[in-house]
C-alpha cells in the first residue's frame, strides 16, 4: 500500500473512531453507572472503573422496587399495537398513492407531505380533550391511538412502491388478483426491507417516547418503559442514579439487540427507498 | 388455421376502431384488425409506434378511448383482464420475485380454482378441499414444466435463474392457464443473440403444438419475418401494411414498409420519371415506370440481393457505383458502395460467395463497380410513398 493511501485510511478511521466514541460514550457511561455504588456517582474523584461492583443491588432495585417489568410489558403491547395498525393502514394507502391513478391523488399526497411537518405536540391538546371526553384516558388505546396513522411510513412505502416494476403488477392483474390481493401477496413481500426499516423506527420511537405517555397515563399499571424510568427520579427513592441507570440499561437493551438483529434489512430498506 | 386439442376451433381476435391517446399524444388511430383463430400474428414497428399499447388494450390492461375488442366472436370490452381468458408474456418476464418457479406458475390456477378464503394465510388451512385442489394444480404445473424442460427448477426463485430460464418460466405461467389467446410483448429482447435465435424456433414450435392464437409484439423485423403467419407493420399509431412475411418483403405497400423490412435494409434511390416508361437515376434509365407522367419524382427501392456485379458486355441498364468496402460473411458477401454521380447515395449489394468469387476472378470488383438490377427485388414508390406497380424488366440478370 502506498504511504499516501495508508495515511488517508488512518485519517478516515480516526474520524470514524471519534464519531463512534461520541455515540457510544453515553451508553458506556450508563452501563458503568449502573454497576457503581450510590456514594460514588457524584464522587469528587473521576474514576471510570467503579471501586466496588454494585450491579446486583442496582439491578435488583431496578427490577424489584418498581413496576419496570410491567412497564416493559406495556411497552411491548403498545409498540406492537401501534406497529400492527400502522402497517395495516400505511401499506395499502402507500400502494394506492404510488400505483393507482384516481382523482385527487396529488392533493392527497400533498396532505401526506403536510402531515410530515406537524409534530405530535400540535394536536396533543385536542387529542387529550377528545380522549378525556370519551373517558379513554389511562388506557392502552389512548397510548396508541395518535400514532395509528403514520405519514412517515406512508411516505417511505410510497417511495418504495413507486420503483416496483409495473409489469409484475400487470401480470398479477392478468392472473386474476384484485388490488388488495396485489398489495398483500405481491407488493408487501417485496417491501420487506422497507417494512423492517420502518418497524425499527416506529418501535424505537414509541418505546422511548415520554411525552405522550406522560400526558395520558396516570396509573402505574399503564406506565410505558420511559415512564418506568421516571419512577426512580421521584421523591420516594430520592434520585437513586445507580438504579436509574440500571433501569435505563434494561430498557435500552431490547432496542439495541433488536437493531443488531435487523441491522442488515434496516440499512437495505433505508438505502433502497431513497430516504437516506 | 390451427385447432386446439379439444377439437374446437381456436379463437380469433377482432379489433375495430381502436383509438388511444395519452394526454395530447395520439398513440393509436382507429386500428381495425381481424386476427384469425390459431394465427401467429406479429405487430412489428419502431419503438413508440403503439404496438405495445395495442397489445395491452387487447389484454385489458389499458382501456381504449374508442373502439372495441372481440375474442372468439364476443366483445370483451367490459371484462377485466383475467376474465378475458388471455395470457401474456412480458418483456421483463414479470415473475413474482418472492415466489418459487412452482409458485409463479401455480398462481394463475390458484386464482381461478381457490376461493378468496382458501388463499388467505392461516385461514386457508381450514378448507378441506384445498389440499386436493393444490395437488391437481401442482400436477399440471409439473406437466407444463416438463414440456418446457424446467421441471428441475421448480423450487428455485427467479433471482437464481438465467435469462433463458426466466423466459421459459414466464411462458410456463402463461401456458398453464390454457388461454384462448397468447399475448407476447417483446419476449426475446432481453436474451443474448444466440438464445434469441434458438427461442424463435421454440416459440414457432410451441405455436404449432398449442394451435391457439398468438399475438406477438416486437421491434425486430427478423422475429416478425421468421415466426409469423401474418405481420402487421405499424408506425405512428397506424397499420401500414398487413400481410404474410412474403407479402411485406416482396410487395411493400409503402416506402416506409420497404425500409423497415429486410436486413440489410433496402437501397432507396431518388429518380425522375421520363414519361416514356422509364426512371432516370443519375443519368441511368431503368425502364420500370409505365404510365408515370414525365418529371414525377419517384423513389426506387432495390433489395441488396437484386443488385449484381455486371459483366462488361451487359445489355441491360447498369448503375455505376464506387466500391468502398467488401464484407465476407462466409456464405455470402456484402459490398458497400456509393452511387457514382451527384447523389453519392449509399448502396449495399448482397451476393453469394460463389458469385463473389466468379466476379472477382473476372475482375469486376474494382473501385468502379457496374451493377445490374434484377427485376424481382425492385420497387417503385411515388412522391407520397405509396407503391407504384413495377413492370418486370426483361432480359436483366
Amino acid at each position: 500500500m502506498r504511504p499516501g493511501r495508508l495515511i488517508g485510511r488512518i485519517a478516515s478511521h480516526a474520524v470514524l473512531l471519534a464519531g463512534a466514541v461520541v455515540m457510544a460514550a453515553p451508553f458506556v457511561w450508563m452501563l458503568l453507572t449502573s454497576i457503581r455504588p450510590p456514594e460514588e456517582v457524584f464522587g469528587a474523584v473521576f474514576d471510570p472503573i467503579p471501586s466496588r461492583f454494585a450491579g446486583v443491588e442496582n439491578y435488583g432495585q431496578a427490577l424489584g422496587a418498581s413496576n419496570l417489568p410491567r412497564a416493559m410489558l406495556n411497552g411491548v403491547i403498545v409498540c406492537g399495537g401501534i406497529l400492527a395498525v400502522q402497517l395495516l393502514t400505511a401499506i395499502p394507502a402507500a400502494y394506492a398513492l404510488a400505483r393507482l391513478s384516481f382523482r385527487g391523488r396529488g392533493l392527497l399526497f400533498g396532505l401526506v407531505l403536510f402531515g410530515l411537518c406537524i409534530p405530535i405536540q400540535v394536536p396533543a391538546l385536542p387529542l387529550y380533550i377528545a380522549l378525556a371526553n370519551l373517558r379513554l384516558l389511562d388506557t392502552y388505546f389512548a397510548l396508541m391511538m395518535p400514532f395509528f396513522l403514520t405519514v412517515f411510513g406512508l411516505f417511505l412505502f410510497r417511495q418504495f412502491f413507486r420503483t416496483y416494476p409495473e409489469e409484475i403488477l400487470q401480470a398479477a392483474r392478468l392472473d386474476g388478483m384484485g388490488e388488495f390481493e396485489i398489495v398483500w401477496r405481491i407488493a408487501a413481500p417485496a417491501a420487506l426491507p422497507a417494512i423492517a426499516a420502518f418497524s425499527v423506527f416506529s418501535v424505537v420511537a414509541h418505546w422511548n417516547d415520554l411525552y405522550w405517555p406522560l400526558i395520558v397515563v396516570t396509573s402505574s399499571e399503564r406506565a410505558t418503559p420511559a415512564l418506568g424510568i421516571l419512577a426512580f427520579r421521584d421523591a420516594e427513592t430520592g434520585g437513586n442514579y445507580g438504579a436509574l441507570m440500571a433501569a435505563a440499561a434494561l430498557i435500552t437493551g431490547p432496542m439495541i439487540v433488536g437493531f443488531l438483529v435487523a441491522r442488515r434489512a434496516f440499512v437495505r430498506g433505508i438505502t433502497m427507498t431513497g430516504v437516506r | 388455421m390451427g385447432v386446439r386439442d379439444s377439437g374446437r376451433l381456436a379463437d380469433g381476435v377482432v379489433l375495430s376502431g381502436i383509438a388511444k391517446s395519452f394526454g395530447p399524444t395520439r398513440v393509436l388511430e382507429a386500428i381495425d384488425l381481424a386476427i384469425e383463430g390459431g394465427e401467429f400474428l406479429t405487430l412489428v414497428g419502431p419503438s413508440g409506434c403503439g404496438k405495445s399499447t395495442l397489445l395491452r388494450i387487447i389484454a385489458g390492461l389499458e382501456t381504449a378511448d374508442a373502439g372495441s375488442v372481440a375474442i372468439g366472436g364476443r366483445s370483451v370490452d367490459h371484462l377485466r383482464p383475467d376474465e378475458r381468458d388471455v395470457a401474456m408474456v412480458f418483456q421483463s418476464y414479470a415473475l413474482y420475485p418472492h415466489m418459487t418457479v412452482a409458485g409463479n406458475m401455480a398462481t394463475p390456477l390458484e386464482m381461478r380454482r381457490l376461493t378468496l378464503a382458501e388463499r388467505l394465510p392461516l385461514i386457508r388451512h381450514l378448507s378441506p378441499r384445498r389440499p386436493r385442489v393444490m395437488r391437481g394444480i401442482m400436477a399440471e404445473v409439473r406437466a407444463v414444466a416438463e414440456t418446457l424442460q424446467i421441471a428441475h427448477l421448480l423450487d428455485r426463485k427467479p433471482a437464481q435463474l438465467s435469462g433463458g430460464q426466466r423466459q421459459r418460466v414466464a411462458l410456463g405461467r402463461a401456458m398453464v392457464r390454457r388461454p384462448r389467446v397468447f399475448l407476447m410483448d417483446e419476449p426475446l429482447s432481453n436474451l443474448d443473440a444466440a438464445l434469441r435465435v434458438h427461442m424463435r424456433s421454440e416459440l414457432a414450435e410451441l405455436h404449432a403444438r398449442l394451435g391457439i392464437t398468438f399475438i406477438y409484439v416486437t421491434h425486430d423485423q427478423v422475429e416478425a419475418m421468421t415466426m409469423s403467419s401474418r405481420v402487421a407493420l405499424m408506425d405512428q399509431g397506424r397499420i401500414l401494411q398487413l400481410g404474410t412475411p412474403a407479402d411485406l418483403y416482396d410487395r411493400p405497400a409503402t416506402v416506409a414498409v420497404a425500409r423497415f423490412i429486410g436486413s440489410p435494409p433496402i437501397n432507396l434511390l431518388e429518380g425522375e420519371a421520363d414519361g416514356t416508361g422509364g426512371v432516370r437515376i443519375d443519368g441511368v434509365r431503368l425502364p420500370i415506370a409505365p404510365g408515370v407522367a414525365a418529371g414525377t419524382r419517384v423513389t426506387v427501392g432495390i433489395r441488396p440481393e437484386a443488385l449484381h456485379p455486371a459483366p462488361a458486355r451487359h445489355d441491360g441498364p447498369v448503375l455505376r457505383a464506387r466500391l468502398k468496402r467488401a464484407e465476407n460473411l462466409g456464405a455470402e458477401w456484402m459490398l458497400h458502395a456509393t452511387l457514382a454521380g451527384a447523389g453519392d447515395a449509399p448502396l449495399v449489394v448482397r451476393i453469394t460467395a460463389a458469385e463473389h468469387d466468379a466476379a472477382a476472378a473476372a475482375g469486376l470488383l474494382g473501385e468502379d463497380l457496374a451493377l445490374a438490377v434484377a427485376p424481382a427485388g425492385t420497387h417503385l414508390f411515388g412522391a407520397d410513398g405509396a407503391r407504384i406497380a413495377v413492370r418486370r424488366l426483361a432480359g436483366v440478370a
